[in-house]
């Protein structure tokens, strides 16, 4: 493969993180600039080198550096496009902070630099060790980030975050030395195909249930999610919402899933379960929220449960549904923080009551704002419509009872965000502040547009997407497929007219 | 074996004694004056006695008829030791320049209990082992209340005496009831008498058993292990910032090596006697470490129940009893030692800018703004006791659950995991004050760049660097454990 361009990925905001500590502020917002700017061509190039339906992990690179485990680097398609997501959110991140952030611009860009190739690492890395020690690494950036620079209560929200999610982490721990005691290897792709004792599996099952619930985050592991969004500045929320929750999604479909099929599908309840609730307990409670950023954190929460109600699906449909929402949301609810960021800088509050009449002052915000809130509800021809369908769709295949749940939650979401931007955007400005705001200017234009041009692509044209990911999602069902749970819809072929009586009586039978 | 081969064999401990004595000569007619100088001399000592291990002395196996272990295990242990040694005699003289009172007595004094040391690592038999201790312990007592004038300190020799000749009675009563109950006092010979006993009667007698109970405590309190470990916050706080840093590495090693070897070579056939005190002891020391650290105003006091939430996690590997558990203590206590170190030698950085040192945890607040460079080590230093990858203290904690993973005790592990996040949220709070909070008082700017040198040392080991080391640590933390099995 020529050069090793996934440990560039990750060594170059490395190398710049550290210059950063040593420039002043502005040298420092240009060297983020700069760095990750690189990295996104370099994520372009990884996608169109990438080859369709060729080997199952490209780019790889192994070299035995640690003895006991190794730097081993390779992707498949769902970790691509996890990757072009994280590089493609990054300079608009910095952006975001460019007049945002005031003090402590350097070690702020260092952070979020190291933030960055850590979130490369965890998609790219293909040892199991490897892979927990980049999971766990991105605590201590984003601890710092929303401690330093997050709002009022960023203390309390910082060790809520990091202590919730490293407790949730360290029992994976212990789960994985398990597994690479018993199978002898660290390597994810042998561990994939390796088959753990039906009895086993369900304990290390729920070990990373543990860690992948906490970081996705699952109701009722959630509390950590709305004080760490609230509290975190623009970029941290939209790097949290964008490409950390990803994590958790990423985890299921590499870990969980092919690794513990048996349990998984004798646990399918539980996550189902869950899902459900969170499906319509955190949209409900999005609908009351006075604050915005804290009705995106729960949006963020009700759509991670799509991704859930995707993945144990166990069909074609459900999983590519779910990689999609975990895409689309990550672009979606990152521009949706973008957007309340934009507003923030200007009035300094998040409550939506002294907001209204945007779309009067702020024609070209409206716009943009009105997009994303449409992609969140799931319009047709936006990113989230694919993903939610689908997953839909491959609810519905498994079970009608949570399809139906699932479904209401669009309806919810709907109302949540369509009121949002009403009280927001139409009526008079209830504030004179409000109504004072100027538009966009030229730096928060480029921020959004790219985003919105993505949510569009995706929404048309979704194959792009779907195409990288297509062998990898069938390679998962294969292992899925001894175990997949029935479906409680139990179709069968209807029986022509002229059948004998005991035929229709048989048929009848199996409806039940 | 003739005498003169068994002589080579201690070859460290010829060279720091005799070195010791040759030093405190020219301490007594050369005077203070000379105290830099005598320190240089015992840093050159330290790392000629660390050269001689790569001779005889490093795996020549039994001396003195079996009293006397050179083996790779005890030149593990030693070369750590000696480096630890070292460094607290590097950090020493800015230390008491400013508080008063460099005196040449202090690397003499470090000289001894480091050969103390060296026999209690390499003793392979219960009596070589407890004048090794004694040695140790004697000289540390004097160390603890080196600043004579100050009331603290004298406090913490005091208490360090009393509770020490406590756990070293315990001991001894202990080795004279093994003695009883084997008729011996060689390691290898308690191990086959052991042996013997559980082979007609299925277990240790009821006599042995109290015997291996009491050894036991007593080495559990010289690792300050709880529920032995009331000593170290005290004695820690109250003794010089230098004596602290050198109590919490190189005797820390010591007494865990020593433990090590007690357990694996004179009571490795009654594993399962001893497993339960051990598991008991890690897990009541990461908790109790972990719980009474978080009220803690002081930072050295802090830095004491990390080093006893420290030791609990190490115990983990011990606990596993193979050598894969051993190796992964050892490699716990290499790391330990850098971290450890490191966090001490930041502790030397505090002070106001009158020069008098300070230790509130509150006045390191905004340190990141004042210092940078200061607070970036210690919060690498504080993660790294925390076991948060990607720094090197996870390490250690992922080798000592690995060992106990690989035995099947993996329900252990898991409540043992789960301690350690008790143990963060303190570290956490040191990085909170010095990221978060509004700046404090300024400390005084330092001039040492002996001092900056060695905690940029320590902050590269434990830096994700130190990954690079694994190979090596593991080699020779796997030779080392196999020369006791």
């Amino acid at each position: 493969m020529g050069y090793p361009i996934l440990s560039l990925l990750i060594g170059l905001p490395l190398i710049a993180a550290a210059i950063c500590l040593f420039v002043d502020a502005r040298t420092a917002r240009w060297i983020a600039l700069a760095a990750t700017l690189i990295d996104l061509l370099l994520g372009l190039c990884l996608w169109t080198r990438y080859e369709i339906g060729g080997p199952q992990w490209q780019f790889t690179e192994h070299v035995a550096l640690f003895g006991r485990f190794a730097w081993a680097l390779g992707i498949d398609g769902i970790a691509l496009l996890l990757i072009v997501l994280s590089v493609f959110l990054m300079p608009i991140c910095i952006a975001a902070s460019w007049e945002a952030i005031e003090k402590r611009v350097p070690e702020y860009m260092a952070a979020f630099l190291l933030m960055e190739s850590l979130m490369i690492g965890v998609f790219a890395a293909q040892d199991l060790f490897l892979f927990y020690i980049f999971f766990e690494a991105g605590l201590i950036p984003m601890y710092l980030i929303i401690g330093i620079w997050g709002g009022a209560n960023r203390i309390y929200a910082s060790y809520k975050f990091f202590l919730y999610t490293l407790l949730g982490s360290v029992l994976m721990l212990i789960a994985m030395l398990w597994m690479a005691n018993e199978a002898g290897t660290t390597d994810i792709p042998t561990l994939m195909a390796y088959d753990f004792p039906a009895q086993a599996q369900t304990w290390l099952f729920l070990a990373f249930f543990a860690s992948f619930a906490v970081k996705m985050p699952m109701w009722p592991v959630h509390t950590w999610l709305p004080d760490a969004h609230v509290q975190a500045p623009t970029a941290g929320s939209v790097i949290l919402a964008g490409v950390l929750l990803k994590m958790g999604g990423y985890g299921f479909i590499r870990f969980s899933l092919p690794m513990f099929p048996i349990a998984s599908a004798e646990l399918m309840w539980l996550v189902m379960g869950l899902s459900m609730v969170a499906v319509v307990v955190t949209s409900l409670i999005a609908l009351v929220q006075e604050d915005m950023k804290k009705l995106i954190a729960y949006s963020s929460v009700a759509h991670m449960a799509f991704v859930t109600i995707g993945l144990f699906a166990f069909n074609r449909q459900g999983l590519e549904g779910a990689l999609m929402v975990m895409l689309g949301h990550g672009l979606v609810s990152g521009a949706l923080f973008l957007c309340v960021g934009v507003i923030y800088d200007r009035m300094h509050t998040r409550e939506i009551a002294r907001y209204g009449g945007l779309s009067n002052n702020m024609p070209k915000y409206a716009l943009l704002f009105m997009l994303f809130t449409m992609a969140s509800v799931g319009l047709p021809g936006t990113s989230n419509f694919v993903g939610e369908f689908l997953a839909l769709v491959g609810a519905y295949e498994i079970s009608s009872w949570v399809a139906f749940v699932a479904t209401i939650g669009v309806i919810l979401g709907a109302a949540y965000m369509l009121y949002l931007y009403a009280r927001i955007a139409y009526g008079a400005a209830r504030t004179e502040e409000a109504a004072a705001m100027p538009d966009l200017n030229a730096r928060e234009v480029a921020m959004l547009v790219p985003i919105a041009l993505a949510v569009l692509w995706m929404g048309v044209y979704p194959e792009s997407f779907l195409a990288p990911m297509r062998n990898d999602v069938g390679s998962i069902l294969a292992r899925l497929a001894p175990a997949a749970p029935e479906s409680d819809a139990k179709v069968s072929i209807g029986k022509p007219a002229a059948a004998t009586a005991p035929d229709s009586h048989h048929s009848a039978e199996a409806h039940n | 074996m003739s005498i003169t081969a068994s002589l080579t064999l201690t070859m460290p401990e010829l060279i720091l004694s005799i070195g010791a004595m040759f030093l405190l000569m020219v301490a007594a007619f050369g005077g203070d004056g000379l105290a830099r100088a005598i320190g240089w001399g015992a840093v050159a000592l330290f790392g000629a006695a660390g050269f001689s291990l790569l001779g005889p002395a490093g795996s020549g196996g039994p001396g003195f008829d079996g009293l006397y272990i050179a083996d790779n295990f005890a030149a593990f242990a030693k070369l750590l030791i000696y480096i630890a040694a070292a460094v607290s005699v590097m950090v020493a003289p800015g230390f008491f320049d400013r508080a008063g009172g460099y005196r040449a007595e202090y690397p003499i004094l470090i000289l001894f209990s480091a050969v103390g040391m060296g026999m209690m690592v390499s003793a392979g038999d219960l009596l070589t082992l407890y004048v090794g201790l004694e040695l140790q312990s004697l000289s540390a007592y004097v160390l603890a209340s080196f600043q004579r004038r100050d009331a603290r300190s004298a406090e913490a020799g005091l208490k360090y005496f009393v509770l020490g000749a406590l756990a070293s009675g315990i001991l001894l009563y202990g080795i004279s009831l093994l003695y009883g109950f084997t008729g011996t006092t060689l390691f290898a010979g308690i191990s086959d008498s052991l042996a013997q006993t559980i082979g007609t009667e299925g277990r240790v007698s009821i006599g042995q058993l109290f015997g291996l109970v009491f050894v036991f405590a007593g080495l559990a309190f010289k690792i300050s292990a709880v529920p032995f470990h009331m000593w170290t916050p005290d004695v820690y706080e109250g003794a010089p910032t230098p004596v602290t840093a050198f109590f919490a590495s190189a005797p820390k090693v010591a007494a865990m090596a020593l433990l090590l070897r007690v357990a694996v070579d004179a009571m490795g056939s009654s594993t399962d006697a001893w497993r339960q005190i051990v598991v008991f002891s890690a897990l009541a020391s990461t908790i109790l470490g972990g719980v009474a650290a978080i009220g803690q105003t002081n930072f050295k006091r802090l830095l004491a129940y990390s080093s006893i939430n420290n030791v609990g996690f190490a115990l983990f590997g011990l606990a596993a009893g193979t050598p894969q558990g051993v190796a992964a203590t050892m490699t716990y206590m290499a790391v330990y030692v850098a971290m450890t170190l490191g966090s001490f030698i930041c502790v030397l950085q505090m002070r106001d800018t009158d020069g008098e040192p300070v230790e509130t945890i509150a006045s390191l607040s905004g340190l990141s703004r004042s210092r940078p460079g200061l607070a970036a080590a210690l919060a690498i230093f504080m993660f790294s006791l925390a076991g948060i990858p990607p720094l090197f203290g996870f390490w250690p904690k992922f080798l000592v659950f690995e060992a106990l993973v690989q035995e099947g005790f993996w329900p252990l592990a898991m409540i043992g995991i789960a301690t350690s996040v008790i143990g963060a949220f303190y570290y956490l709070k040191i990085v909170k004050t010095m990221y978060f909070d509004e700046p404090a008082a300024e400390y005084a700017p330092s001039e040492s760049t002996l001092e900056y040198g060695l905690i940029g040392i320590a902050a590269l080991a434990v830096s994700p660097l130190g990954y690079l080391a694994i190979p090596l640590l593991d080699a020779t933390s796997m030779a080392a454990a196999h020369s006791l099995f």
